[in-house]
């Protein structure tokens, strides 16, 4: 992680070309793997393939190419594998919606017993693929200790399937099964699950949280759990235009706001324990976050709803006050 | 050398044996003892390198194996029950992609009803996942099953079940000669994968195909399948000749000349070869051990000369059936065969040579209904359906 911080552009994602090139993003190398290579059929912004680009060349740059991928069932192993065509250029295994944690397991254990312990393993899939349907196996997994790094792409609902709810779509957002209707209009209050503080309730050795907004962040995040042996889980922020009902230029700057509003924060964790965050300099209403998506549209539509609004920010400043995001430290 | 054997251990061993590289498990009775072994030997060295992982589901089973032999190892892994329905997803998937997962199913009733004892309901309701399935009629069966199901898998690159019953089998000490260590890697090499998970030649495996391609790719996967009697046979003469025991598909008994023929699955047949052997009129038996791929041709020659064959199942299909049945009845279609279904030891009822003999003499005396259950308590279940009737109307 480069210690350069401009702080004049309100975050710390400055031009690769300003840096250092050591502490230029993997992407800035033109010897990059290209993991995930163009041509996919992802949607325009897509916040979960450039997520994934990120992730999945750091980790390759990060263990000298000995890495095989697991994907749950979802939009990135939709879009990137339309039979004949495959967008991946290292090993990659999809097998079901719900097992790519076992799955990943089950690798692990044959790269040991066939006598590859150098090759690591990441798994990844959606926050439906995780938080819902997956999280037995994702438990089980992060239980056992699996030398697995789990990567969860979290845009907040089931968008391959036509933008439902998952356990972490936010509260108040318009999906196709919490619509913007009645007295409570969209996903409920007081449901949903935080997976990342789930995962550090196993005690695995490295949890942590990222947005595509601080890709510096992302991929020095990838690059401290591939350097990590046990079960690490590493929870990505990635906003879907479609879903979200944004621009597609909106993406990075959606994702920004989310974690400059600290609804969603940013941070690390060993063996259960917050170990670092991302600081907040200057926090950012939820309001400034909301308005851009028309999933949050019925709470500025009329009258809008400032009470529904007000919740949101009580969400927010508890977790400023949780994980200390607008520590002086920092 | 012989040695006096519960099934489950002789079973573990014969895995052992096979050189086993990863070993996901989840315990259900009656499969149990079979993983406990191998997780035994797993830690105490004897089987060096081998990965036994305890998960926390039959789902998660299913799914570590299919990671584990995507990257190359030989895997094993065991279920019955609710344990073979909560994979059944990724059993699918383990057949679709290819992989040459063996597996025990130590067969045991599907509920509701609860029930922990033995009938086929599990695997029968498998049959169509893409699995080899084979029926083990006694523990050293299943033994010699194993190896050869290894070998089968590994040269097809299609998954393969050996299903033996719960308790009648798993459960029962009988004398067992576990395969010979030396004989087995001679029969077994280590598995070489066509196809693995490797950075130095990385594949994409799972891609999503759609309606273009789709058929063909199922078409493929079902013509593997349908190889797999072949290369059964191949194996299994090669297995006769190392160990001179049997395991070919197909275990005729008594069957030269028979007028009426009884076809059965798994440990029953033991018990109707006494009921034959006793009755000496002309009933012979057919065993099968293959059921999927459904050796069609072979089942047709073996049962054309017969007058009536009787299929004895150990599952049934509701509100259809017999599920042999229907597959022997196409086996034998345009035949005058007449094919009766009685569905027998259910949830564990034992399958007696009363019974038996009871179910021939009917069908001797021409009043065995097309299809029956065997030894059902009639007046119960007839004064059950009188008050259903009659509290429906």
């Amino acid at each position: 992680m480069t210690a350069v911080k401009f702080y004049q552009v309100g975050s710390r994602a400055v031009g690769n070309r300003l840096l250092d090139p050591a502490h230029r993003t993997r992407q800035a190398d033109p010897q990059r793997r290209n993991a995930l290579n163009s041509g996919h059929r992802a949607c325009q912004g897509c916040g979960e393939a450039l997520a994934a680009r990120y992730v999945l060349d750091t980790a390759v740059d990060a263990t000298g190419g000995r890495l095989v991928t697991v994907n749950a069932t979802g939009c990135l192993e939709v879009f990137s594998t339309p039979y004949p065509e495959s967008s991946w250029q290292i090993p990659w295994l999809h097998s079901l919606f719900a097992n790519a944690a076992s799955v990943a397991s089950g690798v692990v254990a044959a790269l040991r017993a066939t006598g590859r312990p150098d090759v690591r393993v990441l798994a990844q899939g959606g926050d439906g693929g995780t938080v819902d349907i997956g999280f037995a196996c994702l438990s089980g997994m992060f239980e056992r200790n699996d030398d697995v790094l789990y990567v969860c792409y979290d845009n907040g609902g089931y968008m391959n399937t036509g933008v439902q709810r998952s356990g972490a779509t936010p509260p108040a957002a318009r999906t196709a099964t919490t619509e913007a209707v009645g007295t409570e209009p969209g996903n409920p209050f007081g449901v949903g699950k935080d997976a990342a503080r789930i995962a550090m309730a196993h005690d695995i050795p490295y949890v942590a949280t990222a947005t595509v907004a601080e890709l510096h962040d992302l991929e020095a995040k990838v690059r401290t759990a591939m350097s990590i042996r046990g079960a690490r889980y590493l929870h990505v922020l990635v906003p879907c235009p479609l879903g979200w009902g944004t621009g597609t230029a909106e993406t990075v700057k959606l994702a920004r706001l989310a974690q400059l509003s600290a609804l969603f924060p940013v941070y690390e964790a060993r063996h259960g324990t917050v170990s670092s965050v991302l600081p907040i300099r200057e926090q950012v209403p939820v309001e400034e976050y909301l308005r851009p998506q028309k999933r949050f549209a019925h709470l500025f539509a009329g009258d809008g709803r400032p009470d529904v609004i007000a919740k949101l920010q009580e969400i927010a400043d508890r977790n400023v006050a949780r994980y200390g995001l607008l520590s002086e430290e920092h | 050398m012989r040695e006096q054997l519960e099934g489950s251990r002789a079973v573990a061993e014969t895995i052992g044996r096979c050189r086993v590289q990863v070993v996901p498990a989840y315990p259900i009775t009656p499969q149990t003892h079979i993983v406990e072994a191998v997780g035994a030997m797993a830690k105490d060295g004897t089987l060096p390198g081998c990965e036994f992982i305890t998960v926390e589901s039959e789902f998660a089973a299913m799914s570590a194996a299919i990671g584990a032999a995507a990257a190359g190892a030989r895997t094993y892994t065991a279920t019955a029950s609710q344990g073979l329905l909560y994979m059944a997803e990724a059993l699918f998937n383990a057949s679709g992609l290819g992989m040459p997962i063996v597996m025990t199913v130590a067969n045991r009733a599907i509920g509701a009803p609860i029930n922990i004892w033995n009938d086929h309901s599990d695997a029968m309701s498998q049959r169509d996942c893409g699995w080899i399935q084979l029926y083990a009629e006694s523990n050293q069966a299943a033994a010699d099953l194993h190896v050869v199901a290894f070998r089968l898998a590994e040269a097809l690159n299609v998954p393969a079940m050996v299903c033996m019953d719960g308790f009648l089998l798993t459960h029962a000490f009988e004398p067992i000669e576990v395969p010979d260590a030396a004989l087995v890697d001679r029969f077994l090499p280590h598995r070489r994968p066509q196809q693995q998970l490797d950075p130095d030649d990385p594949v994409t495996i799972g891609a999503m195909v759609g309606p273009e391609a789709f058929a063909e790719v199922r078409y493929l996967a079902h013509s593997q399948l349908r190889r797999a009697e072949e290369v059964h046979a191949g194996l299994a003469a090669e297995w006769t000749s190392l160990t001179g025991r049997d395991v070919a598909a197909l275990a005729p008994y008594r069957l030269e000349g028979a007028d009426t023929v009884v076809v059965a699955l798994g440990s029953v047949t033991g018990t109707l070869q006494d009921v034959l052997d006793e009755r000496a009129d002309g009933t012979g038996l057919l065993n099968l051990r293959l059921y999927r791929p459904f050796p069609n041709a072979a089942v047709r020659e073996a049962l054309a000369g017969a007058r009536r064959v009787i299929v004895v199942e150990r599952a049934f299909a509701p509100g259809a059936g017999g599920v042999v049945s229907a597959d022997v009845q196409c086996a034998l279609a345009g035949t005058d065969v007449e094919v009766s279904t009685v569905v027998a030891g259910l949830g564990g009822r034992p399958v007696t040579t009363a019974a038996l003999h009871g179910m021939l003499d009917a069908a001797a005396a021409g009043y065995l209904p097309r299809f029956d259950f065997l030894d059902l308590d009639r007046p119960l279940v007839e004064r059950e359906l009188a008050h259903l009737r009659g509290g429906a109307s």
